[in-house]
């Protein structure tokens, strides 16, 4: 990989993880001095980047690659890219059911600190989110954008930029978990110096993105890339906003978020519903956009619906966030406009559904045959689904029965497996055999059995939580004859065990599935290439003018 | 409306600015107002701030991630009033940096909890909730209480509260490490302490070790001040004009 750079982007690359590696010295410095958990943070950056320049180190010497490499897409990021998601998203699906099973058996861990559920949740959020979901929506998207552009990225050295510094921010949130670093605020929990390393990182990301498409042979930039554009800028303004914050120290961790009480928590909730948007819809979008129609062998259905249903996502989702509110201290009025876009949001997001699954009319015969391509029909339909029940739920009255219950916790789970992991799957058993140019996955059989053990672990988790939060939001509001509340907390709490139980099989099953996945992406890596690179698959000459 | 489009798609530059405008529509309108309209946090200038030892204490509870499993956001329904207290109003979360609502109640809400249970119980329970609730799932927190709270650099967090709006006063901010030793401390000279942070301010051993400060001290501290900061919540509404 470090050969395939030329030389000033070898010095680039250790002049940068120098750089880095100071940072985490002075982090580790000052830590020490106030006897501050930053400390630990300041080592592992110290060693991350030591590590890494090491790496580079290896192979400065090797000749530098030929000028021959321009006339081919860079896909070696995206090779790391997909490998480090599948490592995270066995990690974060880890975790995910071991603090499953915690509720059903709470006793089930170590006796420290760092293994508590508390400390451990975030780590599954983040471990799925940011570093499966995050992983490979960057991935894919050096994949996509060189191909929709017909062009090579603009250089070399950005695009690892952006994929190691990402990883070192998921590394830092999580770490940062265990030790005891968060600012508490759900889905963005990394303190202060995390916050402001991402936003470099994702700088680089937007230009590199942006010199790309500037680059680009055709004059139109295909929808997939809206979504991807979206997902980078969208999220950019989410996370400046939202992590507005004041450390105690420039030399300790903790800090307090500019904002407090009920601006806080719409602002929170601002984050929280639009990371669901821009992060976990806009981008897998972007992926559904690319890689279901090329499975398919069918161009999208409808251009029309295309662009209906991202400016109606990129427009409605952001008024949305204010529905986690409901009968709260947050004023009535944001309540309405929340709960009434909510409900309007299923248009367009039934529109971008629709054309998903209008787009295989003509190849369901493919759908039959292939679990690869069944993978993106069924999150398409996942997508469609949690989305209707996202609009219900934010209707105030059915809010409160939800809210606060884990039929909430079945709503994302139906979002982040159906939909979420299942476009992600399939899109990476689409791309690891064109990336790697292998005539098809290692194992067919094992994707499929991928397939049935994603969605029977999903329909399990997702039917567990539809119960057991109905229920518990029924028995919460319960009224005896005497005109008493008949349930206590505790007598709601016992009645989840079973399907707490249920749940965590549910999820036994997923992670085993996103277990059979990584030993099969690993064994069509391994055999040897079989085939030339596919016809066309290369970008245009650089000096060819954009067909008008 | 399609032909336009057709021309945005065609420029990486118009498409970005316009997918920023069209996006931020949402948010200014929904959250700038809030920091504008007056009646938006009711006033109560009876309400009082966090003492060093219960604010260090709501940092464990945000370390422990027990927002997680607990709300503090008491909603306007008839059965959350009758199960959990009055309902939550804004001003209660004036200086929460950030709030601790919350989003899920895997335990209950803890929004009306300080004064409810006694501090032996909160101390045993947070050791193993199974010792006093045996069908509880909560996990065990044992190592607080043999853990020593760091008080050192508490002028610090205050200082930076005050950045974002909390009126602590300098003597409050300069005083920040003593004060919280003092408030778990009862045999000390504690004037100093209520001087500053008023009579109402809870001063025991909280683990019922008098010898230390623990990270229990502070943590159960913060506990039974939950919902005390203010009294808004339990006074009848204002008539309206």
């Amino acid at each position: 990989m470090v050969s395939g750079l030329t030389v000033s982007e070898r010095q680039w690359s250790m002049a940068i993880l120098v750089i880095v590696a100071f940072v985490g010295l002075a982090m580790a410095a000052a830590g020490a001095n106030r006897a501050d958990p930053m400390q630990a943070h300041g080592f592992i950056v110290l060693l991350f980047s030591l590590a890494v320049f090491c790496f580079v180190l290896r192979d400065y010497y090797q000749p530098e690659p030929a000028a021959a490499r321009l006339a081919s897409y860079y896909d070696d990021p995206s090779k790391a890219g997909i490998v480090v998601a599948m490592l995270w998203a066995v990690f974060g699906m880890f975790i995910g059911d071991w603090v499953a099973w915690l509720l059903a058996f709470p006793d089930l861990t170590f006796d420290a600190a760092w293994s508590s559920f508390g400390r451990l949740r975030p780590a599954h959020t983040t471990g799925v989110i940011f570093g499966f979901g995050g992983n490979a929506l960057i991935a894919t998207s050096f994949h996509v954008m060189q191909r929709t552009s017909r062009a090579r990225l603009p250089d070399q050295f950005s695009p690892w930029f952006v994929l190691v510094g990402y990883n070192l921010f998921c590394l830092l949130a999580i770490s940062g978990y265990f030790l005891g670093i968060t600012q508490s605020k759900e889905y963005a929990e990394p303190e202060w110096y995390a916050d402001i390393w991402l936003v470099i990182v994702w700088v680089v990301y937007l230009v590199l993105y942006l010199r790309t498409l500037a680059r680009r042979k055709e004059p139109h930039i295909y929808v997939a890339n809206w979504y991807y554009l979206a997902f980078i800028l969208v999220v950019a303004i989410l996370h400046v906003v939202n992590n507005l914050a004041v450390p105690a120290s420039f030399a300790g961790a903790k800090s307090y978020s500019l904002f407090s009480g009920v601006q806080d928590a719409m602002t929170q909730w601002w984050y929280g519903h639009n990371a669901v948007a821009f992060f976990l819809t806009a981008g897998f979008l972007g992926m559904l956009y690319y890689y279901l129609p090329k499975r398919a062998g069918r161009p999208i259905y409808s251009y029309r619906m295309s662009i209906i249903g991202f400016w109606g996502i990129t427009f409605f989702y952001m008024w949305a966030g204010s529905h986690h509110l409901h009968y709260t201290a947050l004023p009535q009025w944001v309540q309405t406009l929340g709960m009434t876009f909510s409900v309007m949001l299923l248009v367009p997001s039934w529109i971008a559904a629709a054309n998903a699954l209008l787009t295989l009319n003509g190849a369901w015969d493919k759908v039959r045959d292939d679990a690869t391509l069944r993978f993106m029909m069924m999150a398409a339909v996942f997508y469609g689904l949690s989305t209707f029940e996202g609009s219900f739920m934010a209707i105030r009255s059915v809010n409160a029965l939800s809210h606060y219950t884990d039929w909430t916790i079945g709503h994302v789970h139906a979002g982040a497996m159906g939909w979420v992991a299942l476009i992600t799957f399939g899109s990476i058993y689409a791309v690891v055999p064109w990336l790697w140019k292998r005539e098809r996955m290692y194992s067919p059989v094992l994707v499929e059995v991928h397939f049935w053990l994603a969605l029977a672990g999903t329909l399990i988790y997702v039917f567990a939580m539809w119960n057991s939060g109905i229920i518990q939001g029924l028995m919460w509001r319960t009224y005896n004859d005497s005109g008493t509340l008949t349930y206590s907390f505790l007598d709601t709490m016992v009645a989840m065990h079973p399907y707490y139980v249920a749940r965590a099989i549910g999820g036994l099953l997923f992670l085993l599935g996103a277990i059979v996945g990584c030993y099969n992406i690993w064994m069509t890596i391994r055999r040897p290439s079989e085939l030339p690179a596919a016809s066309g698959d290369i970008p245009l000459p650089v000096n060819l003018q954009p067909a008008e | 409306m399609f032909g336009t489009h057709y021309r945005i798609e065609r420029k990486s530059i118009a498409l970005a600015v316009t997918i920023m405008i069209v996006a931020s529509i949402g948010g200014l309108i929904e959250i700038a107002p809030l920091f504008t309209i007056d009646d938006t946090v009711e006033s109560d200038p009876s309400m009082r701030v966090y003492t060093p030892l219960e604010l260090a204490g709501r940092n464990i509870y945000m370390r422990e991630g027990c927002y997680a499993c607990h709300s503090q956001m008491v909603r306007t329904l008839q059965d959350e009033v009758e199960r959990y207290g009055p309902y939550s109003l804004a001003v209660e979360s004036k200086y929460d940096h950030p709030m601790l609502w919350g989003s899920k109640r895997t335990g209950p809400d803890l929004a009306r909890l300080g004064g409810k249970y006694s501090d032996q119980w909160h101390t045993a329970h947070l050791k193993n909730p199974r010792d006093v609730v045996p069908q509880s799932i909560m996990p065990r927190y044992k190592w607080l209480s043999e853990s020593q709270l760091q008080t050192k650099h508490l002028g610090d967090d205050l200082r930076a509260l005050r950045a974002v709006g909390v009126p602590y006063t300098d003597a409050m901010i300069e005083n920040a490490s003593d004060d919280a030793v003092a408030q778990a401390s009862p045999d000390d000279d504690t004037a100093g302490l209520t001087k500053r942070y008023g009579d109402a301010t809870q001063i025991r051993s909280f683990d019922g070790d008098k010898a230390t400060v623990s990270e229990m001290d502070a943590l159960v501290a913060y506990l039974q001040i939950l919902g005390k900061l203010s009294d808004a919540a339990h006074q009848p509404p204002p008539p309206k004009e």
